[in-house]
Order: structure tokens, then C-alpha cells, then sequence
């Protein structure tokens, strides 16, 4: 099941992207959708992440917290996949 | 001000106290290395990268404080990897600065371009790639502190040749980077902590890098005194207790001494400082003190419940907490426990070997005797290095310099030199093998231009060791790719670069050769022909419990 949405603020430069998807490459975590937009003046990035649940979703989130791009780590409870998919549908056409 | 992005760069590094930098020219560093010429930074040219990044890691190693290396864009920055990703496995602070094509021909497959960003970035703590020399200003002091903060590790600074020639203009300088400030929240936890201790009847110290790293040794040993705990260790963990302590077990895990895995099997209370359930630490995991309740405290908060779970995770560097759990621990004896742990030492073959003045273990610890209290060693990768973890007298933190996590062959030389230049008043001793050996040869060039105080003792087996002895042991005695048909005359070899040698005759019988290369100030070898087909016991097969070890032959 994928039910939970990473969310994290991270800084915006075009190494970012590869600091994020290296960390769940290299430490062997699913990642199965990304969302991605800039912040106020463009200086940070907004993420959202869709990963499978599983026991070691904790460990995730205190990887990715180690990462000096990133900012803040929160899971959200609140935005289902769901919502998410629904997203990925209206950007699609 | 104004000064352009290279100068911008050296004048940084000389406000961060930086006195050495190690590192190899290029078309990419030329700007750089114009700014280096001017400054009062000494550059020590070695003769390859990977030489500049494991002589960096021999000071950062030896002194805990962040070292600088350099090198050119592609091949340059390539050469660097091994150095960085060693690092990186063992925690090692180091800043290495790399020179990248102009911005413009970034992208295009320029003449000596390689993406330093996205090849660094796993082997690295964090990279930066500098697109604009303002940047510099904060991005240096910056990876100085993120390499020192926490749990220390290497960080890549990779500059673009126009960026390096860019002009900035600032009015004030900043700060240099310092280490963050330790990271601490109570809440409760080392209340429970004493309790768990109090409570336990059979509690045991397991501790690693992150107790030598914080500074912990001393608060370790009283710790241990206090109350009554012994303590064993992981290989990186070597020299936080002295290595004749008698609350001190050894190091525990694969090649570890016997007792401290039986009494890891016994005890009740593990109190994990600074150390991350390493494979070759813990055998089978789900073997590993499978009754034991667990504190694990560590400064880097992912590794808790990373492999293990904790009874109790105590998120802070083992140095602060030693400290602050130090007045809330009672003075205890435990005689109970000690004479428990008494009886599970029985007279093993490895303890023989020690005594034995023609083993490799022997040799070893006569080596360490004849060696000045305060030497520093360090050691490549084999069945050398184990035969020193096991025998080498290691007094002091620090002074035992090993690639524990990557386990790199080719470390032994230049992390010895990085030591020796970092140390110019100490003896330095390499233990090296003969396929180690090969690996960073070039460096002897730039050991002999400096004339270091390095004795290097080669332990002359005429293979692969340690691949050997696990073909035997379990691939059939398959052995295969492992033995040399024909070796060099590496006495011959260090002459030729201008370094005295010894041959020590076989298995180390003529000990004067010994105790002249290790009297010569200055760079020296002494080749030490071993038998071929000599093992390195205990050992526990990898993937079983750590209770079956294989004590001999
Ligand atoms: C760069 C590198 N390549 C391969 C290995 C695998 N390996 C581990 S120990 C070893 C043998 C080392 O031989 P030597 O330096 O002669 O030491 P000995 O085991 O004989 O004491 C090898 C090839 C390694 N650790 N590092």
C-alpha cells in the first residue's frame, strides 16, 4: 500500500532532486511519487513523497533529516494517496 | 575587498587554520594553485589522489580536525573517490576541494569533465557545486563546519575554473566554520538509563569510533572503573581503553577475541557508545545478545534502531553522555560478573600466538613493544591488519589508524604520512602486506622528498592473504587469484626511491633488522617474510553467530 506522504522542505538547486532520490537508491527505500514546486522567492522547494508504509518509514525520515538540503521533515496523516493520485490525474492531460 | 574565487578559496582555508594542504595540479586548478603559491599554506604534491585523500584522512584521523585535499576536474577528482568514500564509512572530517571544467562547457562532455557532483554525492556527508564565487564566502566555512558537526565526515567543494577566476567583492569576512553545538535533549532519558545500569546484573560497555571521535576514552575508562563494567570493542573502537586494562575484553566480532564475544553472549546490558551493529561485528544479527536488553547511544540519530532496535536510544555524542550518566552511576565492584568472565577465559591458540616470536601475532606485538609508548601505527587491509587489532599493544586514542568501514587496501602509506605530517615528532608505523603494499607505491616518492619518521613493516606472504585463508577455510581451499607466482624485491624498490630497508629474515628471526628500521629517523621499510599459509584465528564465518568461532586450524 502506498499510504504515506513524505512531506519536506528542502533547498531549491538543481542537485537537490539527486540528494533525495540517491538517499532512497542507495539505502534501498521505495519511492513511488514525487511532487515538486518552488517556495516564496525560490530559494526552497516544497516535496511531496509517496512511499509504501512499511517499519522502515521511521528510518526513512531520520535519513532524509540528515540531509543538509533538508530542511523539515513531516509525514502528513492528513493528505491521503488519495489526494494524491488525484493530483497526478489532473496533471497528466 | 576584492580578490578572485581561488584566491577567495586559500585565503578561507588559511582563516580556518588550515597549515597543509595535500593534492595533485590540474588544468581545472590552475587558478587555485595560483592562489596557493602566494599563501603561506604548504602544499604537499603527492603522486596521486588517492595519496592526497588518505594522507588528508592521516591528520583529520590523528588530530579529529578537518583536513584539506585538492584535486583536478575528471581523472582528479575520479582519483579522490576511494579516499572519500573511506571517509566516509568511517566518519573521518575532510574538506576536499575539486576544480571543474568552466560553467559554460559544464554539460558537454568538455576535456576532463566528470559530474564531481553526482559521483561525490553518495560517498560524501554533503557536496557543493559553486556556480558563483560569492558563494564561496559561505559555502567554505560552511563545509567546515558540516564536516566537524555531529558525526564528522568528508564534504566535496567542487569549483568551476571560471568561478575560480571570478571576482568578488565583499566587505567583511565570515567566520570561519566551527563544529555545531552538541545536540542534547534530556527528557528522561538518562534517568532510565542509570535505572537500566542499576538494575543490570550483568551490564557490558560495546563501544566504537564514535567514543574516540567524541573525545570519550578517559570518561570511558572511569565509567568502566566506576562501576565495574568491562568493555569490548569494534576495531574502530581500538585505543579508547588501553589495550591492558583489566576491565578492557579486546575487540569483539569476527576476529575478535574470544571472550568478549562469550561474554557479549552473556551479559544482560549492552551499552552501545558511538557504534552501528557493523556486519562484521555482530555475526548473525538475530544471534547478537538476543536476550541482552540494549542502550544505544549515538550522536547520529539514524543509527539508532537502524539494524537493532534499543531497549533505550539515547540520541547524543558518547563523550556528553559518559559525562552527564558519570555522577548518576553508583560505584559497584560486580565481582559476580568479573568472576563469571574470568572462567570463560581459557588459554586459546590466539593468546599463543602472541607469545609465539615467529608468528605473525608475535611479530606484532614485539613490534609495539619496541615502538615508542606514544607511536602512532597504522595498517592496510588483511590479515596484517587483524593480526594488529589482535596484538598490538594500543595504548592511546587515535593512535591506531585503520580503514575499519571500506576496508581499503592502498591505506595503509599515505594515512601512516597524513600521521607523520600532522605528528612530525612521533614515530609512525606502517603494517602493510605485500598486495597492500602495491596499492599507493608511488607515494614512497613523496614519503622520501619529506623524509618522514615512518617505519614500514611489510609483512611478506607472497599473497592475498585474507582471500586466501577464506578460499581455504571456505571455498574448498580453492585457492585461486590469491597467491603471487613472482614478487618484486620490495627492498630493492624502496632503495630505488631513496628509502633505507631491512629484511628481517624469515618469520622476523634476525630482530635487530627490526630494531634498526624502527631506530631510523627517518623513512624506513623492513620486509618481514611470513609463512604463506598462516591463519588468522579466530573466525567466526561470516553470516554465522558469533558464538561459532573457528579458534584454529
Ligand atoms: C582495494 C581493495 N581491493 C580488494 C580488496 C579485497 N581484499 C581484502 S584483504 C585482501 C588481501 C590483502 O593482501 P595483503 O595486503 O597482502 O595482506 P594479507 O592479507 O596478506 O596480510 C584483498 C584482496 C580490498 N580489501 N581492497
Amino acid at each position: 500500500m502506498y499510504d504515506t506522504i513524505v512531506e519536506l522542505t528542502v533547498r531549491n538547486h538543481p542537485g537537490v532532486m539527486s540528494q533525495i532520490t540517491g538517499l532512497f537508491a542507495r539505502r534501498n527505500f521505495n519511492l513511488e511519487g514525487i511532487l515538486c514546486r518552488p517556495e516564496g522567492d525560490g530559494g526552497l522547494s516544497r516535496m511531496r513523497l509517496m512511499i509504501y508504509t512499511d517499519e522502515r518509514t521511521e528510518q526513512l525520515v531520520k535519513q532524509l533529516s540528515k540531509l543538509y538540503d533538508v530542511i523539515s521533515v513531516s509525514i502528513r496523516q492528513d493528505r491521503g494517496p488519495s489526494r494524491y493520485r488525484q493530483l497526478f490525474e489532473e496533471c497528466w492531460d | 575587498m576584492e580578490m578572485n574565487g581561488a584566491q577567495l578559496i586559500v585565503k578561507l582555508l588559511e582563516r580556518q587554520g588550515i597549515k597543509i594542504i595535500w593534492g595533485i595540479p590540474g588544468g581545472a586548478t590552475l587558478p587555485l594553485y595560483d592562489a596557493l603559491y602566494q599563501s603561506p599554506i604548504r602544499h604537499i604534491l603527492t603522486r596521486h589522489e588517492q595519496g592526497a585523500g588518505f594522507m588528508a584522512q592521516g591528520m583529520a584521523r590523528t588530530t579529529g580536525k578537518a583536513a584539506v585535499c585538492t584535486a583536478t576536474s575528471g581523472p582528479g577528482a575520479t582519483n579522490l573517490i576511494t579516499a572519500l568514500a573511506d571517509a566516509h564509512l568511517d566518519s573521518v572530517p575532510m574538506v576536499a576541494i575539486t576544480g571543474q571544467v568552466p560553467t559554460a562547457l559544464m554539460g558537454t562532455d568538455a576535456f576532463q569533465e566528470v559530474d564531481t557532483y553526482g559521483l561525490t554525492l553518495p560517498v560524501t556527508k554533503h557536496n557543493f557545486l559553486v556556480k558563483a564565487a560569492a558563494d564561496l564566502l559561505t559555502v567554505i566555512p560552511e563545509a567546515f563546519r558540516i564536516a566537524e558537526s555531529g558525526r564528522p565526515g568528508p564534504v566535496v567543494v567542487d569549483v568551476p575554473k571560471d568561478v575560480q577566476t571570478q571576482k568578488v567583492r565583499f566587505g567583511q569576512w565570515p567566520e570561519p566554520g566551527v563544529p555545531g553545538p552538541v545536540r542534547w535533549r534530556d527528557n528522561g532519558v538518562l534517568e532510565r538509563m542509570a535505572q537500566m545500569i542499576r538494575q543490570s546484573k550483568r551490564p557490558m560497555f560495546y563501544v566504537g569510533g564514535g567514543v574516540v571521535a567524541s573525545g570519550g576514552a578517559d570518561l570511558l575508562r572511569s565509567a568502566s572503573q566506576k562501576n565495574g563494567i568491562p568493555v569490548v570493542s569494534t576495531l574502530m573502537g581500538l585505543g579508547a581503553m588501553a589495550y591492558d586494562d583489566p576491565l578492557f575484553l579486546g575487540m569483539l566480532g569476527m576476529h575478535g577475541t574470544p571472550v568478549a564475544n562469550l561474554a557479549m553472549a552473556r551479559a544482560d546490558l549492552i551499552i552501545a557508545l558511538g557504534i552501528r551493529f557493523d556486519d562484521r561485528v555482530t555475526g548473525k544479527m538475530e544471534a547478537f545478545c538476543a536476550d541482552a536488553a540494549v542502550i544505544h547511544v549515538d550522536v547520529d540519530e539514524s543509527e539508532i534502531g537502524k539494524i537493532r532496535n534499543a531497549s533505550l536510544g539515547v540520541c547524543g555524542d558518547a563523550a556528553t553522555v559518559l559525562t552527564k550518566i558519570l555522577p548518576r552511576m553508583d560505584t559497584f565492584t560486580r565481582e559476580g560478573w568479573h568472576g563469571e568472565i574470568a572462567s570463560l577465559k581459557s588459554p586459546t591458540p590466539a593468546a599463543a600466538e602472541i607469545k609465539n616470536p615467529f608468528h605473525p601475532s608475535g611479530i606484532i606485538r614485539y613490534i609495539g613493544n619496541r615502538a615508542p609508548e606514544d607511536a602512532i601505527v597504522a595498517t592496510d587491509v588483511g590479515q596484517h591488519q587483524m593480526w594488529t587489532a589482535q596484538a598490538y599493544p594500543v595504548r592511546h586514542p587515535r593512535s591506531l589508524l585503520m580503514s575499519g568501514g571500506l576496508g581499503t587496501m592502498g591505506f595503509g602509506v599515505p594515512v601512516a604520512m597524513g600521521a607523520a605530517f600532522a605528528n612530525p615528532h612521533k614515530k609512525i608505523v606502517c603494517i602493510t602486506g605485500d598486495g597492500s603494499f602495491l596499492m599507493n607505491l608511488q607515494e614512497l616518492a613523496t614519503l622520501a622528498e619529506h623524509e618522514l619518521n615512518i617505519t614500514i613493516v611489510l609483512m611478506d606472504n607472497g599473497h592475498l592473504g585474507l582471500v586466501r585463508q577464506q578460499q581455504e577455510m571456505f571455498y574448498s581451499n580453492h585457492v585461486f587469484a590469491s597467491k603471487f607466482t613472482r614478487s618484486p624485491d620490495f627492498s630493492a624498490i624502496a632503495q630505488g626511491f631513496g628509502i633505507r630497508a631491512w629484511d628481517a629474515g624469515i618469520n622476523g628471526s634476525n630482530r635487530s633488522a627490526i630494531d634498526e628500521a624502527l631506530a631510523f629517523q627517518g623513512p624506513s621499510l623492513v620486509v618481514v617474510p611470513i609463512d604463506g599459509t598462516t591463519n588468522v584465528y579466530p573466525m567466526v564465518p561470516p553470516g554465522a553467530s558469533n558464538l561459532e568461532m573457528i579458534q584454529e586450524a
